[in-house]
């Protein structure tokens, strides 16, 4: 990784004329985004769905434009160029791998286009194929594969022209859990062989998480918070970032005054509150409420507490099962608690 | 008793099949098959010149009669003209198909499917006079060349002894221009079709690889439309070889395939020779079919 902007995103915005019930309208799927986007990163857009990360996407491939703004890649404007006169490759959602070629042909599509010589292509796709660990695939037809071989094709059909920028629409979302998990660390493995800046576009947090340098979180069009997974984790900055990003509880108002002596909104991660027995001992550095507990649900690597406080409002905890088991956890339900949490985990909210 | 029934047909699902298909079946084996071959049969069989009476023996004279000069001539021009008709129809269908599949908003593609199939609501036989006065001598065509001053053009183009004629009514060229007419919606609706189970994210792939527009459209959307085309050319080259309406309404003397059978059939009595001819459209259907196989337009079926 070096210093150099890869993509550098210009007060970007993109406006959307809408019909709907006969009424002309407008949706700002991407509002006044700025970013830098480093050489070499794995950078992922995250967000749910209708927040502007695809759209911000397919600006970067040039099948869409921004209404206003400059997107800039490798210090160029290349805002206003077609997909095909941009130095960067998508992997699709659907794969979009063409029915009527063999594997190898679809992933020397990009080099036929170019005239590169067919024993060169020949070679470069044997490589490629190679790299995503499909060799002697060439031959089949796309309808022939698995979905995770489809996956990897359609990361070889884009690789293989060796871009500046290597773009992925949520590639994984259609896969399995296991074949997603397992696909996750390869395709972290493939990035950092091949050295190319990964715009990677997922709804799902733990995905981010597990592969980027770096996330922007976005929601409504507007990037949230841009940091690194543990930054984003830890610390934060928005109510949005705080629930989208794994769970948290978030507390305001009344009962946060309860706990804190201070309205300010604040979060806390279910796995760092401890459920302890009522009228444990409270330390200075800790945080505590009291409840009861209302459900237990055990998932075998851990079980998630809802307590309902002492005077209203609720919070989730997290317990890993170290020594308990079944039937030990589901005895504290009903029961009379104290949760105990370090002062330093909670997070005051701005917004 | 319903229930039992119906039990008893749940549990036998091959019996409640065969009830499906008995109907179409009978229909299909007796009715259509057997047509077929009463006609191949036939073709075997001639016309005894003295008697008239036709000679319900194995012969292949009726054939070797299939191929003089003058036989052969029709067969030439039958499917020169399904040939046209089938390029023509392509090169107009293609760009109105890819508009409605890829560009028109939901409104604009109800009025192009109603407009594409409204001709076929009504009957094709006062669709094909309708064409007769817009055609003839004193008809829309001639009268519209005189306002804008091209009747010179157009008695020019009248004169040649290929495509020409009396007028645009009685000539090749009219036949032509009637064949296109009513075979047109069997060429859109079936490319129109093919191109819109193109995805759009493989368009987008394509340019993303460095393809530019007209690359694509060459490695991609054709390829993946030709299934489309080659069905449509189906309909209108195999509707063209049989048709005998329009060549006899619109044609000179000059006989298609069509007309030569009604001759032979009706006039002269002659079934052996019109079965023979029948014959020819069929093996050129195979054989056009056959090519088509090997172009792979069936590969995505």
């Amino acid at each position: 990784m070096s210093d150099q902007v890869a993509i550098e995103f210009k007060n970007v915005s993109r406006v959307f004329n809408v019909k709907q019930d006969d009424q002309a309208g407008v949706v700002k799927a991407v509002d006044d985004v700025s970013v830098q986007i480093r050489d070499g990163e794995f950078f992922s857009l995250l967000g749910p769905s209708g927040s502007g990360k695809t759209t911000s996407l397919r600006m970067i491939a040039g099948f869409d434009r921004p209404t206003s703004g400059q997107i800039l890649l490798y210090g160029q404007d290349v805002s206003n160029l077609p997909p095909y006169e941009r130095d960067v490759n998508t992997v699709f959602q659907d794969y979009a791998l063409f029915p009527h070629m063999t594997v190898g042909e679809n992933v020397a599509y990009g080099l036929m286009i170019k005239k590169v010589e067919k024993a060169e292509r020949d070679r470069r796709v044997d490589e490629t194929l190679e790299l995503v660990r499909l060799p002697g695939f060439g031959g089949r037809k796309p309808a022939q594969l698995s979905g995770g071989q489809r996956q990897r094709v359609a990361l070889a059909r884009a690789l293989i022209n060796h871009p500046k920028v290597l773009l992925l629409d949520e590639p994984l979302g259609a896969l399995d859990l296991k074949l997603r998990q397992q696909m996750q660390v390869e395709l972290k493995a493939i990035q950092q062989s091949v050295g190319i800046t990964f715009i990677f576009v997922t709804h799902d947090q733990e995905e981010a998480l597990t592969m980027s340098d770096r996330i922007a979180v976005f929601n409504l069009g507007k990037i949230e918070q841009i940091g690194t997974p543990a930054a984003i984790y830890e610390y934060p900055i928005t109510p949005f970032v705080a629930g989208f990003v794994g769970v948290s509880n978030l507390v305001a108002g009344e009962i946060a005054k309860r706990i804190t002596n201070s309205d300010k909104k604040f979060s806390i991660r279910p796995e760092k509150i401890h459920l302890g027995e009522a009228n444990t001992q409270v330390d200075d550095d800790m945080f505590f409420a009291d409840g009861k507990v209302r459900d237990v649900i055990y998932l075998g690597l851990y079980t998630r507490y809802l307590v309902e406080l002492n005077g209203g409002g609720d919070l989730v905890v997290v317990e890993q099962n170290l020594k308990t088991t079944s039937m030990d956890v589901m005895r504290v339900k009903n029961q009379q608690v104290r949760l105990l949490w370090k002062k330093e985990h909670i997070r005051y909210l701005g917004g | 008793m319903w229930r039992r029934l119906s039990t008893y047909l749940y549990l036998h699902p091959r019996l409640v099949l065969l009830l499906l298909l008995l109907p179409p079946l009978i229909w299909f084996l007796v009715i259509y098959i057997g047509a077929l071959l009463t006609m191949l049969v036939n073709s075997f069989f001639y016309l005894d010149g003295f008697t008239g009476q036709v000679v319900r023996q194995f012969t292949l004279q009726t054939y070797a009669k299939l191929l003089i000069p003058t036989n052969l001539q029709i067969f030439f021009r039958t499917v020169a003209m399904a040939l046209a008709v089938t390029i023509a129809s392509i090169i107009i269908a293609f760009p109105l198909s890819y508009y409605m599949a890829r560009f028109a908003s939901r409104r604009m593609k109800t009025f192009l499917y109603l407009a594409v199939t409204l001709p076929l609501w009504s009957s094709y036989v006062v669709r094909v006079y309708s064409w007769k006065l817009i055609l003839a001598q004193e008809g829309i065509v001639s009268w519209f060349a005189r306002i804008v001053h091209l009747d010179g053009l157009l008695s020019w183009y009248l004169s040649s002894k290929l495509l020409g004629g009396p007028s645009l009514a009685v000539s090749i060229t009219g036949v032509f221009i009637v064949f296109l007419y009513i075979w047109l919606p069997y060429m859109i609706l079936p490319i129109q079709t093919a191109l819109e189970r193109v995805p759009k994210s493989l368009i987008e792939a394509s340019g993303d690889l460095g393809a530019k527009p007209a690359q694509t459209f060459r490695n991609v959307i054709l390829p993946l439309a030709f299934p489309g085309v080659i069905a449509g050319s189906i309909f209108t080259f195999s509707l063209t070889l049989g048709d005998f309406i329009v060549p006899s309404l619109f044609g000179n003397s000059s006989f298609f395939i069509g007309k030569a059978v009604l001759t032979y059939e009706g006039t002269s009595g002659n079934i052996p020779l019109a079965a023979a001819f029948t014959m020819g459209p069929i093996v050129i259907m195979v054989v056009y079919l056959l090519i088509a196989r090997k172009l792979g337009a069936f590969d995505a079926l």
